[in-house]
């Protein structure tokens, strides 16, 4: 069977590998939208730090044999205790500051974290094997779909919409809404805005986290597997509007799936295709799809 | 009669907005269950009073005592559990919040705040409106709405800043009914106004602000005969 010449079987292929990219773009570019609509940072660390969270994951099977299940709590715990640290001892002083203060610390944390795992691991990655759980697959008929692969979309989805839901419906998002239009107000009505910082970029980070450990079977674990992801990601926050929840969550998992569809029906544009919506939407509505013009 | 002891007692405050020294020794006493009015020309320091008090201007220096509580060294989250709330001149109202979000968010800070019931009955239109944006509000409702969301706190001392600002005279009349009711009510206020006549009809005492300090004080029985004198120090 064929869908405008291309096989089927290649068509829910490459759909399959756009949903999985786009599940970890929206996971990524939910993190950093997080982050900068509370904290006016551009997180340019948010790769390294999806890294760490799979190299987490990696190091808690070598040394202590805990393997996929408790890492993906492990994992955003660790790494978001960094990221607590990192705030409190050095982008706390950067607030008042232009944005490009925060980019360039944050690009800085980034190549001295991954420089330094790269020195101890090379670059090749190291494997890391899913669960017995999440083995295997099922026959659709129409395609092979691995389990693995299932689980990471679902999972995906279902983090991405609890903190869409936390942050659009709950008392706590309406603090965080609140403190991103008028900190000085929110803390004024007796809100500790400082600690909510930080936890905020504690959570951002720690779903970048999250998301290291999602990849690991998939992608292996390797130190510069965030260096690579974060410049589409970044390109893909650009489109959706930086500070938006629910645009992150859309865009990321829509420009997974179009360029999936680019790699079956023009190959040569798939590396670039993102790029190239991004050119076109900063054209036309320089907020973002889904931002608000400031 | 011996005074009651001042709720709120401001002594030599000094406030800075980077390096602009805006309040040079500012001395006021508000008691318990007063309103009291700051008036004082544009740039006189009225707010920058209001925001020293509840701790959100850059640098201040000088004693402000709340309560048998010093607040010149606490940050604002601090100031506000203590039991005072801020109603802002440009109101406050978030735009990625509704209307009913809004008036939840401030936390209770103490027992005693009112009701969401009485505040709607203080308010109805804050009740119909409640799922709306809270930045589509008319800007008499959203100062309405200003002032409810920290009535519900349970804060004693309430700094208003012009709440009378740019609204139509129906809208002042019911704000200013508003006041005399939370006054009744126990509430201790401190006002900022341009509008003195708005004031005489809610305060009981008047401090006068020019270039950063309380040049006079008026109460509001005499503000009649110190008309002249009022005039002279709003040039109006």
């Amino acid at each position: 069977m064929t869908i405008f010449g291309v096989p089927t079987q290649a068509l829910f292929g490459q759909l399959l590998i756009g949903l999985i990219n786009g599940a970890f773009y929206a996971l990524l570019s939910l993190g950093l939208s997080v982050i900068f609509g509370l904290l006016n940072i551009i997180n340019f660390a948010h790769g390294a730090q999806y890294m760490m969270g799979a190299f987490v994951a990696y190091f808690a099977l070598q040394w202590t044999g805990l393997g996929y299940w408790p890492s993906l709590l492990l994992a955003p715990v660790v790494v978001g205790l960094f990221g607590i640290v990192l705030e409190r001892t050095m982008l706390k002083r950067l607030y008042q500051l232009d944005h490009l203060y925060g980019l360039l610390l944050t690009f800085g944390v980034a190549l001295v974290v991954q420089g330094v795992f790269r020195n101890q691991f090379g670059s090749s990655g190291l494997p890391y094997t899913a669960p017995a759980q999440l083995t295997g697959g099922y026959n659709l008929g129409f395609m092979f779909l691995p389990t693995y692969r299932a689980w990471v979309v679902v999972f995906s989805l279902v983090v991405c919409f609890a903190t869409w839901y936390v942050i659009e419906r709950t008392k706590l998002g309406a603090y965080l809404r609140a403190a991103t239009e008028n900190p000085t107000l929110v803390q004024a009505f007796g809100i500790n805005v400082p600690r909510m910082i930080t936890l905020t970029y504690g959570f951002g980070v720690a779903l970048a986290a999250l998301a290291g450990v999602l990849a690991a079977p998939i992608y292996q674990v390797n130190p510069l597997m965030g260096a690579d992801l974060i410049i589409v990601v970044f390109a893909v926050v650009v489109i959706g509007g930086l500070g938006s929840i629910m645009g992150s969550i859309v865009t990321g998992f829509g420009l997974g799936v179009i360029e999936g569809f680019t790699k079956v029906f023009y190959p040569e544009a798939s590396n670039t295709v993102i790029f190239v919506i991004m050119a076109l939407v900063l054209l036309v509505r320089p907020a973002g799809l889904f931002g608000r013009a400031t | 009669m011996p005074e009651t002891a001042p709720l709120l007692a401001v002594r030599e405050l000094h406030a800075w907005y980077g390096e602009s020294h805006i309040l040079h020794g500012v001395t006021f006493d508000v008691r318990p269950g007063e309103v009291v009015t700051l008036l004082g020309r544009n740039g006189a320091g009225k707010t920058t009073t209001l925001k020293s008090i509840m701790g959100i201007v850059g640098r201040r220096r000088g004693a402000v005592s709340f309560d048998g509580h010093e607040l010149i060294a606490r940050p604002s989250n601090h100031i506000a559990w203590l039991g005072i709330a801020f109603c802002p001149e440009e109101r406050g109202i978030f735009a990625s919040l509704n209307v009913e979000e809004n008036l939840m968010l401030p936390p209770a800070v103490r027992p005693g705040g009112l009701s969401v019931e009485a505040i709607h009955t203080l308010f109805p239109n804050l009740r119909e409106r409640r799922r709306s944006q809270g930045t589509k509000l008319s800007g008499g409702e959203q100062q309405m709405l200003a002032i409810a969301r920290i009535l519900r706190t349970g804060a004693r001392l309430l700094l208003l800043d012009e709440p009378t600002e740019g609204l139509a005279p129906v809208i002042v009349q019911q704000i200013g009914a508003t006041i005399r009711r939370l006054k009744s009510e126990g509430f201790t206020i401190l006002l900022v106004e341009q509008n003195f006549r708005f004031a005489a009809t809610v305060a009981d005492r008047h401090y006068v602000m020019e270039h950063g300090r309380v040049v006079d004080a008026i109460a509001n029985a005499e503000l009649a005969t110190h008309m002249d004198k009022l005039h002279e120090y709003l040039g109006v």
